[in-house]
């Protein structure tokens, strides 16, 4: 009785092989997201070589003397980074130095139920729009508004501990500090965000045991719930670290872009970063390749600190799952 | 029960722990006023004196070259519509670039060696210093002038802008993916839909609130961004006029900033001030639109 249909039913269902031109767009769909991704490890490999290609005049003549002299002569012919490289690991670590306990303490504080959480959501969500003005606009407030605002207090620092090397030149405007001091601004929401986003992840479990046992909310805070979120937060502040080092309009607007070398943190001073946005236009000749060759030692700098946080990731978060 | 061993529950304000407790909690409720103080300055002082110079000769005249007139520095036109042109130029490229990749990973080849090297590889793209990108732009593009010989150009800004945006999107492309249950997969499939009928009709419409969302962060990461402008697309104190004119340099919201910021004239520097209203506005809706759209997602995903 079931097997008695008739012909049109079954020529309706009957199974179809897929027609030629079918076959074909979806083989060329793969093959066109496979070039697709297969463009960012174009990229990559072309960014890289592109910086390496057009430095090797600079490498070969300076060789590793390059990291450690701070001439800059163009008319000389004399090329040396290391005013450029000192400026930009100071400037970096101690804006990360500053950025750390207070971006994890704001997380912190917005992950606990210490005040309402429409209250928190509100600070996170402003400290996530501060994440998106463009550096040059904060460049624009660090010169206009912040540094002079802060140029007194610099300058009792200065008569205070004027004595000790770090503050030894007086702050006449653009200078480290401010640098450092705008360059804590850009990489807060960062170490926020990512500790906030970490902190909320961590079990609730572990909390209530914690609060079972009778610890107060800061041990808590300090001996749990830290420990159990430290990959990511690790994460965050390396991830800070790059975008520190390899920021560029805010710090060159206010670093004061001086190849001199100094110690005082009021001077002005360099980053590659600034030295390439600086120079780069009007350079001509060797100094071209010597400023890849500052290009190239910024790419490795951020490269391994981006490669050291995904792979401290990885290693810290497998020990608490 | 007597009444020592009562009074050890109950709580005791004076305790070291308890004040060492609330000290903490004090310290983190400061950092945070402390993060949350310079976003209310800047925005304050950008909306307040940014908006105090922004009328509607502002928007529309070409900038007067510094110090020639040192009354009216004309306006912001030009570059205005040049951080336009350009970051479509940037999303035209990396839009197509940045979804093809994501589906790649996560519809095409979930671990495999390729895919895990590829999103290592735009990790590691995301973390390259802007500044880089318009290095890296001005070495294959300027200064060869492969393109018909022009040298700095607002196409050559727009290519360096890509590769800023290209790994947001395929990073949000990827994951907004993965986040597409595998049931609708195995539904599709199993009706006879070929996988490009699966992808097309089923997972890309599934998480196309997620990936706009990443393509729109992309889109306001691109405009503005000066580092990689200022020696691929330069600047330009006029309008364009014509197709021809992409091919020469061009202005934009930020690297007029930037310019302006540094001359010693004030009418400059109030140009400068409303270039950075007119892009702060921008950026922050960009911003608050993406998490709209989010919300909204999340919101109509909860219905069903």
């Amino acid at each position: 009785m079931l097997l008695q249909v008739d012909k049109a039913t079954t020529s309706k269902f009957l199974l179809r092989r897929r027609t030629t031109s079918e076959k074909l767009v979806d083989i060329s769909f793969k093959n066109f997201v496979v070039t697709m991704a297969s463009m960012v490890a174009i990229i990559l490999f072309s960014i890289f070589a592109v910086v390496y290609y057009e430095s090797t005049e600079s490498i070969s003549r300076y060789g590793l003397r390059f990291l450690f002299s701070s001439a800059w002569n163009p008319v000389t012919d004399e090329y040396g980074a290391f005013t450029a490289i000192y400026g930009t690991l100071f400037t970096s670590i101690a804006s990360l130095l500053i950025a750390i306990p207070l971006g994890v303490g704001t997380a912190i504080f917005i992950t606990e139920n210490i005040i309402p959480k429409y209250i928190r959501d509100l600070i996170g969500i402003m400290v996530e729009l501060l994440a998106a003005i463009p550096s040059v606009v904060l460049g624009l407030w660090a010169v206009f508004i912040m540094e002079p605002f802060i140029r007194p207090f610099l300058n009792m620092v200065h008569e205070i501990f004027g004595f000790i090397p770090f503050f030894g030149t007086e702050p006449l405007g653009a200078g480290m500090m401010p640098a450092i001091l705008i360059l804590v601004v850009m990489i807060l929401p960062i170490i926020t965000s990512i500790s906030k986003d970490s902190l909320n992840q961590v079990p609730s479990n572990l909390r209530q045991a914690a609060y079972g046992i009778g610890a107060t909310r800061w041990t808590t805070i300090f001996k749990v719930i830290i420990p159990a979120a430290i990959s990511g937060i690790t994460g965050g502040v390396l991830l800070a670290l790059g975008r520190a080092m390899g920021e560029t309009m805010a710090v060159t607007m206010i670093i004061g872009n001086s190849n001199n070398f100094s110690w005082s943190i009021f001077a002005p001073s360099y980053t590659i970063s600034s030295m390439l946005a600086n120079q780069f236009g009007e350079a001509d000749g060797s100094q071209v390749s010597s400023l890849m060759y500052a290009a190239l030692i910024l790419m490795i700098l951020t490269l391994m600190v981006n490669v050291f946080a995904q792979w401290i990731v990885k290693k810290l978060s497998l020990k608490y799952q | 029960m007597d009444y020592n061993s009562k009074k050890a529950l109950t709580y005791n304000p004076s305790l070291t722990r308890n004040i060492g407790n609330k000290a903490l909690t004090i310290i983190s409720a400061l950092f945070a006023i402390i993060s949350v103080l310079p976003l209310i300055l800047v925005i304050s002082y950008v909306l307040i004196k940014g908006g105090s110079y922004i009328n509607f000769e502002t928007l529309i005249l070409e900038p007067e070259p510094p110090g020639d007139d040192l009354l009216s520095a004309g306006g912001i036109g030009p570059a205005i519509t040049g951080t336009f042109i350009m970051t479509f130029i940037a999303s035209i490229i990396s839009i197509p670039v940045g979804v093809g990749g994501g589906i790649y990973l996560a519809e095409y080849s979930k671990s495999g060696r390729f895919a895990k090297f590829v999103r290592f590889g735009s990790n590691v793209l995301a973390g390259v210093p802007s500044i880089i990108a318009g290095v890296f732009i001005y070495a294959i593009i300027v200064s060869t002038k492969i393109l018909f010989g022009s040298m700095f150009s607002g196409i050559a800004g727009g290519i360096s802008l890509s590769i800023l945006m290209l790994p947001t999107i395929i990073k949000t492309t990827d994951e907004a993916l993965k986040l597409v249950p595998d049931n609708l997969r195995k539904a599709a499939l199993g009706i006879g839909a070929s996988k490009f009928t699966m992808i097309c009709n089923v997972t890309l419409p599934a998480a196309f609130s997620s990936i706009s969302t990443g393509i729109i962060l992309g889109l306001a990461r691109a405009a503005g961004e000066t580092a990689p402008l200022i020696f691929t697309a330069l600047f330009s104190r006029y309008y364009i006029t014509s197709f021809d004119d992409l091919f020469y340099e061009m202005g934009s919201l930020s690297v007029l900033i930037y310019n302006f910021a540094l001359e010693p004239y004030e009418s400059q520097n109030q140009l400068a001030w409303a270039a950075s209203f007119i892009l702060v506005v921008i950026l922050l809706s960009l911003n608050i639109l993406s998490r709209w759209i989010n919300r909204l997602d999340a919101f109509s995903k909860n219905k069903v």
